[in-house]
């Protein structure tokens, strides 16, 4: 694989690595018939990222030398970043930047040519890997919003950096709220954080295609490093999600590259649980005016699950294998419903992370092998086998 | 118990924002007073924590378009409430291309004070970001720890120079000691000492000039050249002069010697009063 980046694509280049690498340790890249694919998933897995850059995109672009197997490779986040890590570089001093990977040379190779000649050479060590693939259907969500990245990027402005999740609703009159996200509602009032809540009318976006009263709850760490890719390359950014626990799918798209964040989004307790959960009294103040909407509030239960991305990795043809979790009338795959309808051999071993899951996250495996009712015969789903061979 | 305010004019809301941001440097949680006339910003600290203690007033009228309120009672018609104060400088950050700012005082899922922005939009539409700040509200029982303090007969009054300078001088001294003596006279001289083992350090600044004359001084048969000073902890006043982003109208220094600093600031029409107690 080869490829030539030149002029201000190399900084588009380096954008989108610096927003990739604000999710997952490590970057799977594969050149493509269509382009080259970037990707990397977080550890917990709950968020999934990918930008394509077309042929295009490229001065030169060769997938793969002939009777060479087409190459892909893992490398670590890090070491690619360093690469790209001064913008200010990229933008003043680098020319063009190359990139070459063989099945021969166990380096991906990236060449920096600079001004007055100079040239950087990396040589990144990398693995091989699987191809990483996240399935998901922007089709498929219900819910579409589409705004500038600049009028999304002044919406979280407001938010403190240290703040994990924002709840992305609509309210009454149709305008759309991003509100920060406490999951500790039972705090003790002085150590509560401040709550802020930003309201934008419909008519600053470009797509508004949700009904009143539909609200998800996603991290908006991973958001903005994609509001400041597309913030720089000027682009609209668009949310397809569907109910709370179903991945909210952010996406760019240009004639030369398209960028798809997937984020998990915390699954609201049902009616019952919460009865269960802390007595909290719900005391229902005034409505300080219209925006402030009560539906949003109900956030007070602990007790949260949260939808995994179904993750696939594929040893042979990708795609060859459909995963049932993500087609829409199925439920998150920790529910009840799709244990029993998934087989073992379904259950691929990769959908568990490699990492201890954060503490949402916990509750969704021990729910799922506690549960008597639920659990199969069997191992449990989460400790299935390894399912290569029958798959 | 009610409250409600509005700021529409942009130098208000510019100077209310500037004030939250000092308060915020100077204390962290502290308690915001409502009053039919005034707002303080008050800081009464325990000696644990070093005995500093705030006093910041401001007249409602300067700043606020609207402002209703109602007390506990008709005869103890103030609120006390509780807050981090870098909240409400937090929330006042996101003012800077506002139109109007509101102040409420609600109750959501819990006690709050509520901010709430209506900001400048590129298209016609009306973008709002609202603050809900956690607040405690303080029981009519305590509100008596909660009173302006009572500014000692001072030894020695005296203008104080330049903020900033005097900043960057006490910045190095700090890295030098962990206490300073601040001195000074009716004849306009201050010095800030440092002490170690191995140095000694003083900044001389003069003719600063006194509020007190001379010459009620003199008839009282006290010497102009004498003297008063208090040993205060340098992170403590490094505070006070980090929180100062203006330079006052008028800055003075109230010495009672070996007992307690206190510094008397008029920020256009917000008074400010900072009380540095001696190191025993």
């Amino acid at each position: 694989m080869k490829c030539l980046v030149t002029g201000g694509n190399v900084k588009v280049l380096g954008k989108a690595v610096h927003s990739l690498s604000r999710i997952g340790d490590e970057l799977y890249l594969e050149p493509l018939e269509d382009g080259l694919s970037l990707r990397t998933v977080n550890s917990s897995r709950s968020a999934y990222a990918c930008f394509l850059f077309a042929p295009l995109f490229f001065q030169q672009y060769q997938v793969a030398t002939s009777n060479q197997d087409p190459v892909r490779c893992k490398i670590l986040m890090k070491s690619f970043l360093s690469v790209f890590r001064s913008l200010v570089m990229l933008e003043k001093t680098v020319e063009k930047c190359c990139i070459t990977l063989h099945g021969r040379s166990s380096r991906l190779v990236v060449q920096l040519h600079c001004k007055y000649g100079v040239r950087k050479i990396h040589n990144l060590s990398f693995q091989d890997c699987e191809s990483l693939q996240a399935v998901f259907d922007p089709a498929s969500c219900h819910h579409v919003l589409r705004a500038p990245a600049k009028v999304l990027g002044e919406a979280v402005q407001p938010f403190p950096l240290a703040l994990a999740e924002v709840t992305l609703g609509i309210t009454r009159g149709r305008r759309v709220i991003l509100r920060s996200y406490q999951e500790d509602e039972a705090a003790d009032s002085t150590i509560r954080a401040m709550v802020t809540e930003m309201s934008i009318g419909e008519e600053d976006f470009q797509q508004l295609q949700a009904q009143e009263g539909v609200a998800i709850t996603f991290c908006l760490k991973e958001l903005r490093g994609l509001l400041s890719f597309a913030e720089s390359a000027n682009l609209s950014l668009s949310i397809h999600f569907d109910e709370p626990g179903r991945p909210a799918i952010f996406t760019v798209e240009d004639s030369l590259l398209d960028g798809h964040f997937v984020l998990a989004t915390l699954l609201e307790p049902d009616p019952q649980s919460q009865g269960l959960g802390s007595p909290q009294p719900h005391m229902p103040g005034p409505p300080l005016q219209a925006s402030s909407t009560p539906p949003l509030d109900d956030f007070a239960n602990d007790d949260m699950d949260s939808y995994m991305i179904a993750m696939e990795t594929t040893v042979g043809i990708e795609g060859s294998r459909t995963l049932p979790s993500l087609s829409p009338g199925l439920r998150a795959p920790c529910s009840p419903g799709s244990n029993s309808e998934d087989d073992d051999n379904k259950d691929d071993p990769s959908t568990v992370p490699g990492t201890p899951p954060p503490k949402k996250f916990r509750s969704l495996f021990f729910g799922s092998i506690l549960a008597p009712d639920h659990s199969p015969q069997g191992p449990s789903p989460v400790l299935a086998e390894d399912s290569e061979g029958e798959g | 118990m009610k409250f409600r305010a509005k700021i529409v004019d942009t130098a208000c809301l510019n100077h209310f924002t500037r004030i939250s941001n000092m308060i915020a440097k100077l204390a962290k949680t502290c308690t915001l007073r409502i009053s039919p006339e005034k707002l303080n910003f008050i800081l009464l600290d325990k000696v644990a924590n070093g005995g500093v203690s705030m006093w910041c007033e401001l007249e409602q009228e300067n700043f606020f378009s609207e402002f209703q309120m109602e007390g506990i009672s008709a005869e103890n018609n103030e609120i006390y409430v509780e807050l981090v104060s870098e909240n409400l400088s937090r929330a006042l950050k996101t003012t800077q291309n506002a139109r109007a700012l509101k102040i409420k005082l609600t109750n959501k899922h819990f006690p709050c004070l509520t901010v709430s922005v209506e900001l400048f939009s590129v298209s016609s539409s009306s973008r709002i970001v609202t603050h809900d700040i956690p607040i405690k509200v303080i029981p009519r029982k305590l509100w008596k720890d909660l009173q302006e303090p009572t500014v000692p007969d001072s030894d020695v009054s005296i203008y104080l120079p330049v903020l900033k300078t005097m900043k960057s001088v006490v910045e190095k001294m700090k890295n030098i000691s962990n206490h300073l003596v601040i001195e000074a006279n009716l004849n306009g001289e201050l010095n800030l000492k440092i002490e170690t083992e191995l140095v000694c350090v003083t900044t001389h600044f003069k003719d600063l000039g006194s509020p007190q004359l001379v010459s009620d001084s003199a008839s009282q048969g006290r010497n102009v050249e004498q003297m008063a000073e208090v040993c205060i902890d340098i992170k403590k006043l490094l505070q006070f002069l980090a929180g100062q982003q203006v330079n006052p109208t008028k800055a003075l220094c109230n010495i009672v010697n070996n007992r307690i600093v206190h510094f008397d600031l008029l920020l256009e029409d917000v008074s400010l009063q900072y009380f540095i107690p001696a190191l025993s």
